[in-house]
């Protein structure tokens, strides 16, 4: 089974863009099955299922995303293996800009949209800079000046992914990614497999629910800005 | 190769790197290390740097070299785009499947239009140009560059850059001015004197939109016509890739035969998906798709030409009511 992380901002397109791709991998005759990592909420659930790919959907509720995606991500594997797709396609929320589901030998794309604004690319971190595609979704209603300048940022942070720009609704540019999707490795366990980027540290007592705040409530790990 | 560059960064100041490669200092500014020591060799700067905005990138001072010289390379290849001297698009298959019976090559400076009821395949064709379709679509076209067909890999070093697109719905979502708008893009491209292709591309903008606008006008604030035509000109002066679509640009406020004949003449190839006749009839050559194929390829007669003045007399009649119905005019019969 092919093994692919995407992950993206809210509301960027990560959704629509896996739809196109299961199109264009449903012709060459892939099974495709998606597992969604969200937060709280999440309406995907019946998108996928309306468009016939099998999903599972998980929270990290008061969890920290990222954490909660690396500690469910191999039981995923199982899952899709069991099921036996072709494709298995993680789909999660850089929600602080620092998440970063991606993992060495499993092909990594982020999906960002042109009206973030075109200096969006370097305001986020790992998601975009590890990845190996980038994925730029609603160029349709930006100039294409817009659009150059955009993949110029984008550059800056990751000089090597590769750029597809896709329309989410006409699904044009999605061939293309599903090339890529093609050259994705086989993974059947992810066991000695390790992470592109270290997941945001935590354990303080804020992480176990303390609230009060207070230099007498803080322990664990912390960091303290320098104020002059 | 690299490794030699990777030495000569590193032995250079920031001074001297941000003088000969200014496009290095958003670079910088990207990983908080715009306060190096910029008389300093990079390599000693760095050790300077602290380790924890370093450690927070996932970087250390090696991979900011690294990374470094990556990206001015990166750079430096999009620069130079591929030379395109013909794409060639042999046909496929309609929507049930018949074999679609043409081929079509197209040259730099050309202008084709795509005519066809909606939804009768148009945007399919744009698509397949764009991906550089290898019979691999679900249309089985075949794009040739320069007569040769492509690897993947071919088509994944392109990326993108062959084609430039302009597409119905065109905003502008930055909050600059034109001038501001313009300089950022050409410095992108990096033009070795961008505010001089600047100034260019505002006048030609200038030109083709109906109500002028200062280089003080925030993007935001034009109106349609007005961001039409500043994308166009931007298209036609500034933009790298060789070959542009046009999905129906028909909407009024920019002069659209001069908005056409500006990107040809920078020796674009320009395809128009249209419904427009006048765009339609400008075109040396109009394909006519009809149920997802190429139904026929037809060359503009010097008949149809010469018909082209008379549909504009008409567009013109067209555009100056629409111009008095803007100024509170009145129409009469004799106005008309």
């Amino acid at each position: 089974m092919k093994l692919i992380t995407v992950a993206g901002p809210p509301s960027s397109g990560k959704t629509s863009v896996i739809l196109r791709l299961a199109d264009v991998l449903r012709e060459r005759g892939k099974t495709i099955g998606v597992v969604k990592f969200d937060c709280l909420t999440s309406f995907d659930r019946e998108r996928y299922t309306e468009y016939g790919i099998p999903v599972q959907v998980g929270f990290a509720g008061k969890f920290c995303p990222d954490h909660f995606f690396i500690s469910n991500v191999e039981d995923a594997v199982r899952w899709g293996t069991e099921q036996g797709f072709d494709i298995l396609i993680t789909e999660s929320a850089g929600l602080c800009n620092r998440c970063s589901p991606h993992i060495r030998g499993v092909l990594a794309i982020c999906v960002i949209d042109n009206l973030s604004g075109v200096h969006t690319p370097r305001k986020i971190g790992p998601m975009l800079k590890f990845a190996d595609i980038v994925v730029v979704t609603k160029g349709d209603i930006v100039s294409q000046a817009e659009r150059e300048v955009f993949m110029f940022n984008i550059r800056q942070v990751n000089s090597s992914a590769k750029i597809v720009f896709i329309n989410g609704i006409t699904g044009q540019g999605a061939f293309m990614l599903g090339k890529h999707a093609e050259s994705a490795s086989e993974t059947t366990s992810l066991r000695g497999y390790k992470l592109r980027f270290t997941t945001p540290s935590s354990v303080c007592s804020y992480c176990t629910g303390e609230t009060r705040i207070g230099e007498e409530y803080q322990m664990g790990m912390l960091r303290k800005m320098e104020f002059p | 190769m690299t490794e030699d560059l990777y030495e000569i960064i590193a032995g250079t100041t920031l001074g001297k790197l941000l003088a000969s490669h200014p496009v290095a200092a958003d670079f910088f500014v990207n990983y908080n290390l715009q306060n190096l020591k910029s008389d300093l060799p990079l390599s000693e700067a760095l050790d300077y740097a602290d380790e924890n905005t370093l450690i927070d990138f996932g970087l250390d001072k090696a991979t900011v070299l690294d990374q470094l010289v990556r990206f001015l390379q990166t750079v430096a290849e999009e620069k130079q785009t591929a030379a395109v001297e013909e794409i060639t698009i042999l046909g496929g298959q309609t929507k049930s499947g018949e074999a679609e019976e043409f081929t079509l090559s197209i040259k730099p400076g050309e202008i084709v239009s795509i005519v066809g009821p909606t939804g009768s395949g148009k945007s399919r064709l744009l698509a397949d140009i764009e991906c550089l379709a290898q019979r691999d679509t679900p249309t089985k076209r075949l794009i040739l560059v320069n007569g040769k067909t492509l690897e993947d890999e071919e088509r994944f070093a392109m990326d993108g850059r062959l084609v430039a697109q302009l597409s119905q719905n065109m905003n502008f979502v930055m909050d600059l001015s034109v001038e501001e708008f313009l300089e950022m893009h050409a410095k992108s491209r990096l033009h070795p004197e961008p505010e001089r292709v600047a100034a260019e591309c505002f006048a030609a903008a200038n030109e083709l939109a109906g109500e002028k606008f200062t280089p003080d006008t925030k993007v935001t604030q034009l109106s349609g016509g007005q961001s039409r035509a500043l994308m166009i000109a931007d298209t036609a002066c500034m933009s790298a890739s060789p070959i542009v679509l046009i999905d129906e640009i028909e909407n009024a406020g920019v002069d659209r035969r001069q908005a056409i004949r500006m990107l040809a003449k920078n020796e674009k190839i320009v395809l128009i998906s249209t419904h427009d006749p006048l765009l339609a009839l400008i075109a040396g050559k109009r394909l006519v798709i009809k149920n997802g194929g190429v139904h026929a390829v037809i060359e503009t007669t010097p008949e149809e030409r010469e018909s082209l003045a008379k549909i504009e007399m008409l567009d013109n009649t067209l555009q100056s009511i629409r111009n008095r119905l803007r100024t509170g005019g009145r129409i009469t019969p004799d106005t008309i």
